[in-house]
């Protein structure tokens, strides 16, 4: 894994890797989002509203899944002191919290048609809110921390935040498990699935779509961060030999 | 031999996490009752609530239980979680997934009389999803079709 610890070496990766992921990702996340807005079948009880699921469902997963890499990366920076790693942790903050907010909104406009109301506060709802404003929280805090100690590593603070932040993916996924909720319990668990083929399938593909483009802006994010850095270096050096003459 | 720092760090680290989950999972066991959304028919049944106290009632809209009154504007049903059975009333309009057989969550006040006079209606749909071609197909064909998926 240290051999990635060199920035530069992981800057020639990113460099193709980057948009590979972003111009994959956009082709399979297109092809799924047709696939499951034209060509799917209309839901039995729900109809044509079922298919915002295919937007709803990856945006939960990414908007989870972008906490996990914040605490993966928070995980990584407190125990091996990775110089990658917080720059990881930001990089996934920005895409996480947009794919959550993206998820609670495209929910809210399904949950109209579906249940009556735009927003109940059951298990689910309100733990996914939580995350929101726990993305929030996290970027106040590896903004401040950033600002104070010199941009030297996105700082300890955040990283523990970070772990203890993980402790409501869990809860999200079993909130509709262990409470009575609105919202109905998972339909894809492990190895089997509660949905039609003919609704499962797009849904995978546009997972898997959406799941390059989240991996290639945390990429382009990862890239755009150690940039700024070396244009700051370089600013600082430049201004001490100024001050020499 | 010394300890490396990084070896130590990773022990307190997952000392700490192993701590963290469990002080999550104990807050989640702690919350169950609290953090539910509605109640099940037999939690009603079993313990009611005054009829002062404003509740929500969650369950199956019982099979051929749905009347409309003669005001043609109020409807009765029955929810029931396969252990009790709560008698509903409701005036208003219902969400169109609103139908026999499937998940409702109702808010309002338990009568004195064991009747749940409702003043909203929330439909809740299952975690199955099924074409509508198989919309003619009973509950039973269109789990088997689902199952044949997995």
């Amino acid at each position: 894994m240290h051999g990635f610890a060199n920035p530069a070496r992981f800057l020639r990766i990113a460099r193709w890797l980057m948009p590979l992921c972003m111009g994959a990702g956009i082709v399979v996340a297109a092809a799924a989002l047709g696939w499951g807005l034209f060509l799917a079948p209309a839901e039995r009880l729900q109809g044509e509203t079922v298919r915002i699921v295919y937007l709803h469902v990856p945006a939960a997963w990414l908007g989870m899944a972008g906490w996990m890499g914040i605490a993966a990366a928070s995980f990584t920076e407190l125990v091996w002191r990775h110089p990658l790693a917080g720059i990881a942790a930001r990089a996934c903050a920005v895409p996480g919290a947009v794919f959550t907010a993206v998820c609670l909104v495209t929910g809210s406009l399904w949950g109209r048609p579906a249940w009556g109301t735009w927003w109940v506060w059951d298990g689910r709802l309100t733990s996914m809110l939580v995350l929101l404003f726990l993305y929030f929280g996290w970027m106040a805090l590896s903004q401040a921390s950033e600002a104070s100690d010199g941009g030297q590593g996105a700082g300890r603070a955040p990283a523990i935040f970070g772990l203890v932040g993980a402790v409501n993916i869990p809860i999200i996924h079993y909130s509709v498990i262990w409470w009575n909720s609105q919202h109905q319990a998972p339909s894809i668990t492990m190895g089997k699935s509660a949905m039609a083929g003919a609704f499962l399938w797009p849904l995978l593909i546009a997972m898997l779509g959406f799941t390059l483009i989240f991996a290639g802006c945390v990429l382009a994010r990862m890239r755009a961060i150690l940039a700024d850095r070396q244009a700051e270096a370089r600013l600082r050096r430049k201004a001490l030999s100024e001050a020499e003459f | 031999m010394a300890i490396k720092a990084k070896h130590q760090r990773l022990v307190l680290l997952v000392i700490a996490l192993v701590v963290l989950v469990a002080a999550g999972l104990l807050a989640a066991w702690a919350l169950r009752n609290q953090a539910s959304y509605f109640y099940v028919p037999s939690e009603i049944v079993a313990n009611p609530p005054r009829p002062d106290r404003a509740v929500r009632l969650g369950g199956m809209v019982e099979k051929g239980s749905l009347k409309t009154e003669p005001d043609g504007v109020t409807i009765a049903f029955v929810v029931q979680d396969g252990k009790a059975r709560v008698p509903v009333m409701f005036r208003g309009i219902v969400p169109s997934l609103f139908v026999e057989g499937s998940g409702v969550v109702a808010e309002g006040r338990l009568g004195a009389d064991g009747t749940f006079v409702a003043d909203n209606l929330l439909a809740k749909h299952d975690e199955n999803y099924v074409p509508r071609e198989m919309r003619d197909m009973t509950s039973q064909q269109a789990r088997q079709v689902v199952a044949e998926t997995k």
